[in-house]
């Protein structure tokens, strides 16, 4: 009993960290405060997947998304102006009320999609979750989306070298 | 307290959370002005995708592993995603010293 209660006040600490972490990401002026609500939001989700039964994924969001993307932003905010860092409400681009509206008809639709439909579990679950299988199925039954999944990333890196170095040769 | 009862082990609650998360990310998609609050708000919108693939895969999947690869190959997307957009707002900047959107606005290099 305690255990559970334990496990469900744990459940609303993420779910807190997410919504919480995600509104000031949106919401903050300056950038560096977007940044750290994003990692607090990050975190959160990680925490969310650590609940749904999965510790490698629970690593990894970690190590990719809060370790990685966010210092990717990081960077891309000091390499910018400083001046530009301030991103104040609407002053010439969308209004909030276009901004609040769209997202709120994003939220009714995808919500009465998800309360429409019977959710029902396969009649036939596996409960294998181990690391082996992930890894096995990724490199077997995934193994084309796996490759090009690689080469995305080296595309990226090449073509991040090309972009951000572009401008320095013709100076 | 039945186990149906507990928040965290609904479907829905893990849902209603990744519809909140994308619906946050669409409205800073819209709202932002510099590229960078765009790239943190596509970032919402992708985590909202990949806490999805993770629900269906511990709630109704044949083969739970199957949600965890996709959101692992979301991840991989999501960082290409960051790197060709870090890129973009350095050469960006370095063409324009800004990095509002609004004033990126003529087509010739």
């Amino acid at each position: 009993m305690i255990a559970r209660w334990l496990v469900e006040s744990m459940f609303l600490v993420t779910a807190l960290m997410v919504l919480g972490g995600g509104v000031l990401a949106v919401s903050a002026r300056k950038l560096v405060r977007a940044v750290f609500g994003l990692i607090i939001c990050l975190i959160g989700v990680a925490g969310l997947y650590f609940q749904l039964g999965s510790p490698f994924m629970f690593a990894m969001q970690i190590l990719i998304y809060v370790g990685a993307v966010c210092i990717i932003i990081v960077f891309a905010i000091m390499l910018a102006d400083p001046g530009a860092m301030e991103d104040r409400f609407g002053s010439r681009g969308a209004p909030v009320a276009v901004a609040l509206l769209s997202a709120t008809c994003v939220f009714i639709v995808i919500l009465n999609i998800f309360r429409r439909t019977v959710w029902l579990p396969a009649e036939i679950r596996s409960a294998d979750t181990s690391l082996q299988t992930i890894g096995k199925r990724m490199l077997l039954d995934y193994g084309l989306v796996f490759e090009l999944i690689s080469l995305v990333l080296l595309v990226a890196i090449i073509g991040a070298i090309v972009l951000a170095r572009g401008g320095r040769d013709t100076k | 307290m039945s186990p149906s009862l507990l928040l965290s082990e609904s479907l829905y609650s893990y849902l209603v959370i990744a519809i909140l998360l994308f619906g946050m990310g669409v409205f800073g998609l819209v709202q932002r002005r510099t590229l960078i609050g765009m790239l943190i708000s596509v970032e919402l919108i992708l985590n909202g995708a990949g806490l999805n693939f993770m629900a269906f895969s511990k709630f109704l999947a044949p083969d739970p592993t199957t949600g965890q690869i996709f959101t692992l190959f979301i991840m991989g997307i999501a960082a290409a995603e960051a790197t060709i957009g870090f890129a973009v707002i350095i050469a960006v900047y370095r063409k324009y010293r800004s990095i509002d959107a609004d004033r990126v606005s003529e087509l010739r290099g």
